[in-house]
Parts: structure tokens; C-alpha cells; sequence
């Protein structure tokens, strides 16, 4: 167990090395960073434009410059945003925590709900209440989050006011303009929206998720034998079903934490959350390359530790599961 | 009930073929039907555009003010910020986003079918690469790795004589092509993992088959069901991926006041604040139906080329 473990982890290393380097080449492609710096400073003088080349290892031979990068980015030498010259790491800092809280809270809620709800139906397959399920859960997928955010927009700070008088719920933001300190209730309210645009998929995936998983479990032959025994349905549902049908979904559910970093994109710039959608978006539109890179970076690492973690708990809930 | 449920045709009709029992489960899925039955008289509408549409791409409805009529008589669907009819722009719309969608699907499942034979059927060293570039592109958010890429192969020169430029047509379905194969693949691998050590196909090889007749004889065909329905997610992949890069302003540019569902649906961000609803509401409903008929059609296709999946009905 220990050694796979190790294993896995010891292989992330290159992965991730390999990633970054594959990242700095389609990044120096695809966004010129070079003639970005040259547009966002125009009159950068000879000797600022050698200093941003070095910092960020744009040398013409790409994989020295890429050595040259991570050099600087592993002492924590990272360089400096190119339009206005603003330090990286408390903006990525920022964004972090605002995609991570909103995305923990949606993911929590999604998945809780979406397990319930999974569980409900898989009680009485082909019962009505499994069919409705079913079919909402399918709108739910097939809905792409945009659409539920921009109608979610429409009715609630277009209608709701001209209807009820007031908004419930705020549509922007993490708080309203001007406002400093921290405020639990302010936030959450300002939470409620993307939350839910999030909770919606989430739930959707995870309900049929654990429908299909709790119905192999159910007609699986130690259900038989659990009964043959005369425990109690409950202890039969609880003990060996429903334990036995969650293991593949938290396998499922670590990788999509994993995701979740980076993947609330259209969701935050929907509702103008400042997370790491938003500062991609306009990292990427501006050609940053000091901004773009760490983002990639804590992107692709979290992906590959939550893939990690999946693997490992899968084989650690599941003692069938064979190591190597 | 009906009397030809699975398990009664299993045993009292046993001479009726694979396809025609595939065919009869595909049938009785009445959301399946449904949603065969809206997206050809989508089809219709998109073909027969001459007549269905009212006003062409960029026609005013009338002289101005035009602007933001809300929906009436003279334009079902209301107006749009100058003046156009949102119905006649759907239609448009609906049949830029329907190209993309079937020609990268198609384009990805052909793709994917080959990587993922070769794959399955050789293993070794091709198969090993082919997964982890695969595992490669899952490691990034999707909208991240689609608008880097496109970048980076739009800047490539001789690439533009082929592609066309960044914001074509062409380009936008070969780009969704490049990121769709991966899952057709995948899905083809598996397939073929699982088959090719059936009795079958050590029989086909005993008397002496080559691999390419194998694999194009009696695996592809036999794998033919999760190809379908990996075709369709395709479909609906590249709808929904084309509408959300044109959601963001990096979708194809289709031509003169050419529109696609993602650039109406774009068009509705700037219009809901103002209370513009029309120009919200029809365009994203549009998509949806789109995206879950075909959805629907999927799992259908699933359903009835499994008869090992039961649904416990």
C-alpha cells in the first residue's frame, strides 16, 4: 500500500515536469509573450526587456529556456505581471482562495444532495420517483452552466426587484463595491448564485453516479447472503449497500476536486467572481506569461494529486483492488 | 408492459435479428423518439431556411426604431440590439452550430476509431503513448486547454493554409476535432480490449485473417453500439464546446453578420441585465433542447446495443 503510494507520487515528479514544459512551449506559441510585454510597454527600454527575458526564460532555444524558468520559479524568483508590474503570487493567492471556497461549498453541497438523491432513486428502480429523478438529473447535464447562469442573472436582478421590490440575491462579485473587511453573511449571500449554477451539475452527475453504483450493489450476490443471514434491511442498505457503493464514487468525487481548481471558468466570469477563471481569462486575453505560468502550474499540480489521492483510495477502500 | 419487453422476446421470438431487437429497444425509449422527432424538424427548418426563415442574417425588421422590440407579430422572437429578428437568427444560427457539431464529431469518431483500434489491437509502445496523451489534455480544465491550443496552432503558419484562420469555420471544427478523438478513442480501446480475446476472433486469426481484415471485419462492426453513442456525445460535445468559446468572444466568426447558436447565446450576457428577456431565453433554450435530445438519443443508442446493461425495468 505504502509502496504504491510511493510509487505513484515518485512518478507525479516527472509528470508534472513534462506538463510544464509541454504548458511553456503552447504558452510561448500561442501568446508571444514577448510582443505581449512589447504592447503592454511600449517604451520599455533595452536593457527592462533583456531583464523580463531572463526572469522568464524566453531564450530562442526552448527547453534551456524552460530550465531557466523553472530555476527562477522554484527559488520563488517569480517575475513580475507585465502591465503595471504587480507581484504574482498574492493576486494567484486571492483567486486561489475565492474558486477554492466557492468551489468546496458547491462541491459539498452537490455531492450531498446528489448522493440523497441517487440513493432515492436507486430504492424503487423503475418506480416513477426513479424516471423523474432520472430525467431531471439528464436536463441537469445537458444544461451547460452558462445557460443556467445567465437565466439565473435574468431573473434574479432583472425580475426579482421589479416583482418583490428588493434583490435577494446579488449577481456579481464577492462583495458589493467599496466594501472591506469581512463579512460571512454578505459573502455567502453573494455566494448563493454560483453555488448553485456549480451544485446543479454537480448534482446532476452525482445522483446517477450513485444510482447506477447502489443498483450493482443491490443485485451483487453477498446482498443475498447478507439477507440469507437476517439482518435488517437497514443494516443490509447502510452497511453493505450504500458503503460499498460510495467507493467508487469518492474516487470520482476526489478527481473532480481536483478539476474544480480551474475548472469554474464560465461560472465565475458569469458572475464576475474574482477566482482563477476570472484571473485566467484576463491573464490570457493580455498575453501575461509571469501570470499565466504559476496558474498552470497549481492547476496541473492539483489535478495530478487529487488523481493520485483517487487511485490510492480507491485501492485502499477496495481490498479486491490489486496493487501493481 | 409491453409484450415485447427483453426478456419475452429473448425466448419466444429467438429467430429476430440483433439489429431488429436494437432497433425495437431504441423504439419503445419514448424521449428517444421525441428527440429523433425535434431535431429532424429542426433539420427541416434548417435546410428549408429560404422559406422558414423571415428576414435574412442581417435584415432590419423594419426602419428604425427597431431596436429591442420585444416579441409580437412582426418578429416572433423580439429583435435584437440592431434591429435583426432573433427567429431568423436562431435558424441561421442553429445551422452554423449543427455543421460544427456533426462534421467534428464525425471527423473526431473517424479519428478515434483508428487511434483506438490500433490501440486496443496492438498494445505495446502506441498504445501506451496514445492513453497518456490522452491522460495529458485531462489534466487541464477544458476551456483552458481548447483556447491555449488554439492559440498556439492558429499561430503556426503553414497550418493556416489548411485550417484557415482562427476564426473560420474550418478552424473551429478542426479544433474541436483535435480535442474530440480522445474520447471516441478511448471508448473504441476498450471495446476492442475486451473483444479481441473472444473466441471469434481466435477463430477468424486460426483460419488465418489478417489483423486489418480482424479489426475491420469483426471488431469494428462488433463495437459499432458504443461507437453510436460515443458519436453522439461527440455531437453535443462540439455544440456546446463551440458555444461556449463564442460565449467568451473566441468562437468562429461565421462570415458577414453570420451568427451561431454561441454567438446569439453570447449576445444574451450584455442583454439580461437590461431585462432584454427574448434575447436570453430563446437562444439558451435552443441550445438546451438541442443538447438534451441528442443527449436523450445517446442513451438510447446505449440502451438498446447493450442488452448486457439492464436497467432494472
Amino acid at each position: 500500500m505504502l509502496r504504491f503510494a510511493t510509487r505513484r507520487m515518485v512518478w507525479a515528479i516527472p509528470t508534472l515536469l513534462l506538463v510544464t514544459f509541454l504548458v511553456y512551449i503552447a504558452l510561448r506559441l500561442g501568446t508571444d509573450p514577448l510582443q505581449s510585454y512589447l504592447r503592454a510597454n511600449p517604451r520599455a527600454t533595452k536593457v527592462k526587456i533583456e531583464q523580463y527575458k531572463a526572469v522568464n526564460g524566453l531564450s530562442s532555444n526552448y527547453v534551456l529556456g524552460y530550465f531557466d524558468w523553472l530555476k527562477n520559479f522554484l527559488i520563488f524568483n517569480w517575475p513580475r505581471s507585465i502591465k503595471g508590474s504587480r507581484e504574482v503570487w498574492p493576486e494567484l493567492k486571492d483567486s486561489l482562495v475565492n474558486t477554492v471556497r466557492l468551489g468546496s461549498l458547491a462541491t459539498f453541497v452537490g455531492v450531498v444532495i446528489g448522493l440523497l438523491v441517487g440513493m432515492f432513486a436507486a430504492l424503487k428502480p423503475g418506480s416513477r420517483r426513479d424516471v423523474a429523478v432520472n430525467t431531471v438529473a439528464f436536463l441537469g447535464i445537458s444544461i451547460p452552466p452558462y445557460i443556467t447562469a445567465v437565466l439565473f442573472q435574468l431573473l434574479f436582478a432583472v425580475y426579482w426587484s421589479r416583482w418583490f421590490g428588493s434583490t435577494l440575491f446579488p449577481t456579481s462579485g464577492v462583495y458589493p463595491p467599496g466594501h472591506s473587511g469581512f463579512d460571512l453573511f454578505l459573502m455567502l449571500k453573494h455566494m448563493a448564485l454560483p453555488t448553485i449554477v456549480v451544485a446543479i451539475q454537480v448534482i446532476a452527475v452525482y445522483s446517477r453516479y450513485m444510482r447506477s453504483s447502489l443498483l450493482d450493489v443491490l443485485n451483487s450476490d453477498f446482498m443475498r447472503t447478507a439477507r440469507s443471514k437476517g439482518i435488517s434491511e437497514r443494516q443490509i442498505l447502510f452497511r453493505h449497500g450504500v458503503r460499498n457503493a460510495l467507493i467508487p464514487v469518492v474516487t470520482i468525487a476526489a478527481l473532480d476536486i481536483g478539476s474544480i481548481i480551474g475548472g469554474l471558468i464560465i461560472t465565475e466570469n458569469i458572475f464576475a467572481y474574482p477566482g482563477m477563471g476570472m484571473y485566467f481569462l484576463s491573464a490570457f486575453a493580455a498575453g501575461d506569461f509571469p501570470l499565466l505560468m504559476p496558474w498552470m502550474v497549481i492547476v496541473v499540480a492539483s489535478t495530478l494529486m487529487f488523481n493520485l489521492l483517487a487511485d490510492v483510495s480507491y485501492a485502499f477502500l477496495d481490498p479486491r483492488i490489486r496493487l501493481d | 408492459m409491453h409484450f415485447w419487453t427483453r426478456g419475452f422476446v429473448l425466448t419466444e421470438f429467438a429467430t429476430i435479428s440483433p439489429k431488429r431487437m436494437a432497433m425495437r429497444r431504441f423504439l419503445s425509449h419514448k424521449a428517444a423518439v421525441g428527440s429523433c422527432v425535434l431535431l429532424a424538424i429542426m433539420v427541416l427548418a434548417v435546410i428549408l431556411s429560404p422559406i422558414t426563415a423571415r428576414y435574412g442574417v442581417n435584415e432590419q425588421v423594419r426602419k428604425p426604431p427597431n431596436t429591442y422590440l420585444p416579441p409580437q407579430k412582426l418578429a416572433w422572437f423580439g429583435t435584437d440590439d440592431i434591429g435583426r429578428d432573433l427567429y431568423s437568427r436562431l435558424i441561421y444560427g442553429i445551422r452554423v452550430s449543427l455543421i460544427i457539431g456533426l462534421f467534428s464529431a464525425m471527423i473526431s469518431t473517424i479519428v478515434g476509431c483508428v487511434v483506438g483500434a490500433v490501440a486496443g489491437f496492438r498494445g505495446g509502445r502506441f498504445d501506451d503513448i496514445v492513453m497518456r496523451v490522452t491522460d495529458l489534455f485531462l489534466a487541464f480544465p477544458f476551456l483552458v486547454a481548447l483556447l491555449v491550443i488554439r492559440n498556439t496552432i492558429g499561430g503556426i503558419g503553414w497550418l493556416t493554409a489548411i485550417i484557415g484562420d482562427k476564426s473560420s469555420l474550418r478552424f473551429i471544427v478542426f479544433l474541436l476535432s483535435f480535442f474530440g478523438w480522445m474520447g471516441v478513442a478511448r471508448i473504441v480501446r476498450g471495446q476492442i480490449l475486451a473483444l479481441k480475446e473472444r473466441e471469434f476472433i481466435e477463430a477468424a486469426r486460426a483460419v488465418g485473417a489478417t489483423r486489418r481484415y480482424i479489426v475491420r471485419a469483426h471488431l469494428l462492426p462488433n463495437s459499432i453500439g458504443p461507437i453510436m453513442v460515443a458519436l453522439s456525445f461527440a455531437v453535443v460535445g462540439a455544440i456546446t464546446a463551440e458555444s461556449t468559446l463564442a460565449f467568451f468572444g473566441y468562437g468562429p466568426q461565421a462570415g458577414d453578420g453570420g451568427t451561431s447558436l454561441g454567438i446569439l447565446v453570447g449576445a444574451a450576457k450584455g442583454a439580461v441585465q437590461s431585462g432584454y428577456w427574448w434575447i436570453a431565453v430563446f437562444p439558451c433554450f435552443s441550445l438546451v433542447l438541442i443538447s438534451l435530445a441528442i443527449n436523450f438519443i445517446g442513451d438510447a443508442l446505449r440502451d438498446a446495443t447493450d442488452p448486457r446493461l439492464d436497467r432494472g425495468e
